[in-house]
């Protein structure tokens, strides 16, 4: 029939243009141009499917489609860049949810009558959409601070969890031998729901990055599995991309902290450490600075290095630093900034901020092509950062944050430290950079911190 | 689903992740944010599944359960693509023909 293959080439189309639209974005130069294309392959596998002869009527599409247009511009308009994680979380759940809830539908009315491929399919599909709605959803309410960021857990929680998941799988495994027993089918949906919250509360905010990552390959697998279920290729393609492409965040977020997956998800990071702990060896006193006195330090360098953690993001303290970074530029001071893989609560956000703030993306250092520089930089700034320029990662075998790949922020000449108190760092460890003797802390919220250092410089640059 | 066609649709996974596996190693550190919205909208793709479903009327449970995956999926399709646009839009070089920059 033409009406298919019409449907099947505009898929096929759709799959390249997705391909390249992704292709594209290995530039910033040329990023914008590659959605573009996937816009324009999206655009016809949807108009192709309208075609569809299964389709009767088109109200209740057009009802369903508008409610998501309004409610995905309204989310896509006000959305601030420092809430980037919560909604990309929100995504994740509901790219589940609609993954699920056709598989459900699938089966509501046919479940009986399925062959075993399929029914592989929709299981896999049913089980894994519902338990990243609900993971997802968790992982946002953490993220937005409706539920706190510290792990929750309790004795015997792992053993729990696999149980469950366990029985989740058995459950999936004889509803797909026994398509007809629904009871099961729909109490599996019901555990996998459960499983999804339980799974994600005992890990920390600070782990985020990896869990969201995760379940961004769950969302697209689930995705592709439906494709697998409905026969459909270009389902098969596009979740497999976002399959593919949430395992490989979540692989080189790991690899950022020398942590395996297993011991993210288990682990628990982040509790607050039992009393008794080991040694943390740190010896010495703080120095503490005005932001005058700052100012000046800052006013006699000539290399600046800025490294951004997650209280910049708290403090909304990105504008702050460019204006900085401008004052310091007029002096003809060369300032950079250094992103660490882990850096704030996903992957690649303190460089979507610092880019709204207006910073030019060649200034943007990754963690290897930075870190031989530091000894020859006059002043490191670090914002709203602790873990990831901690030296104990380095030589501190007692360490939990022992092994991971850390900036080298202690190695500059001098250091400064925006902070608000002495409290430590997300995984709970004391930070033997305050007490180096290069380095100097300036306490207070790190916004004002920054905006007095300009105005400090810039009173300076009036008075000379 | 006859045998062939389960085994052309696992190839295609195969192939799927092969790809998609080589070109998400191409995209920099600095745009894995926009990334992540981008792959998010390009799998809510789904929503030709659900569009099927909430068009067909099959019974009413069906219906229902298809428009919401319509609603959901349509929402990560218009939000995604515009978020990541918004977000690419801000990524600047200032030293022109630089490439990468990162």
């Amino acid at each position: 029939m033409l009406q298919n293959q019409i449907i099947e080439l505009s898929y096929y189309v759709a799959a390249i243009l997705f391909i390249l639209g992704l292709k594209l974005l290995s530039s910033p130069r040329t990023a914008r141009q590659g959605m573009h294309l996937a816009e324009l392959g999206m655009a016809m596998a949807i108009a192709g499917t309208l075609l569809d002869h299964h389709i009767v009527t088109y109200t209740w599409i057009i009802v369903g489609a508008a409610i998501g247009t309004v409610a995905g511009i309204i989310i896509a308009v006000w959305t601030p860049m420092t809430a980037m994680p919560q909604r990309t979380a929100l995504s994740h759940a509901f790219g589940a949810a609609a993954a699920s809830l056709v598989g459900i539908s699938h089966y509501y009315s046919e479940g009986a009558h399925l062959p075993s491929g399929e029914m592989v399919a929709l299981g896999i599909e049913v089980m894994l959409g519902s338990l990243t709605f609900t993971g997802s959803m968790v992982a946002f309410a953490k993220l937005q601070g409706w539920l706190p960021g510290t792990p929750m857990t309790y004795k015997g929680q792992n053993i729990f969890n696999m149980a469950l998941l366990a029985g989740i799988v058995t459950a999936t495994v004889w509803v797909i031998v026994n398509p007809a027993a629904s009871t099961l089918f729909y109490a599996m949906v019901a555990l996998a729901l459960v499983f999804g919250v339980l799974f994600v509360i005992p890990i920390g905010a600070a782990d985020m990055p990896v869990v969201i990552a995760l379940l961004n390959s769950y969302a697209g697998l689930a995705g592709a599995a439906t494709g697998f279920a409905l026969e459909n290729k270009i389902l098969i393609i596009a979740g497999t991309l976002d399959g593919a492409s949430g395992l490989i965040l979540a692989i080189i977020m790991c690899k950022a902290m020398n942590r395996s997956i297993t011991n993210v998800l288990f682990g628990a990071f982040g509790k607050a450490p039992e009393a008794g702990g080991p040694d943390t060896g740190v010896k010495g006193s703080v120095r503490s600075i005005t932001s005058d006195q700052a100012a000046e330090l800052l006013a006699s360098s000539e290399s600046v290095v800025v490294v951004p953690g997650y209280g910049m993001a708290v403090s909304q303290a990105q504008h702050a630093v460019k204006d900085l970074a401008d004052v310091l530029g007029e002096r003809g001071i060369d300032v950079r900034y250094a992103v660490h893989p882990v850096a704030g609560r996903m992957p690649g956000h303190m460089n979507v901020l610092l880019a709204e703030a207006g910073v030019p993306y060649d200034k943007l250092y990754d963690m290897d092509q930075i870190n031989d520089d530091f000894p020859r930089v006059d002043v490191a700034i670090v914002i709203g950062a602790n873990d990831v320029v901690n030296p104990a990662a380095r030589n501190n075998k007692s360490s939990p944050i022992y092994g991971m790949p850390i900036l080298n922020a202690d190695k500059a000449k001098s250091v400064l430290v925006l902070k608000r108190s002495m409290a430590p760092g997300f995984a709970g460890i004391e930070n033997e950079l305050f007490y180096m003797p290069n380095c100097m802390m300036v306490f207070g919220d790190a916004r004002k911190t920054v905006s007095e250092f300009s105005s400090v410089l810039k009173q300076k640059a009036r008075a000379a | 689903m006859d045998s062939g066609l389960i085994l052309w649709t696992v190839m295609m996974f195969v192939l799927a992740a092969f790809v998609g596996h080589h070109v998400i190693h191409g995209v920099p550190t600095l745009l894995h944010t926009p990334l992540m919205s981008a792959t998010n909208a390009i799998s809510a793709i789904s929503v030709v599944g659900a569009i099927v479903v909430a068009g067909a009327e099959y019974e009413t449970v069906r219906t229902v359960l298809g428009v919401t995956a319509v609603a959901a999926a349509m929402c990560n399709v218009v939000g995604g693509f515009l978020i990541t646009e918004r977000m690419l839009r801000m990524f600047k070089g200032n030293t022109g023909p630089k490439d990468g920059g990162r």
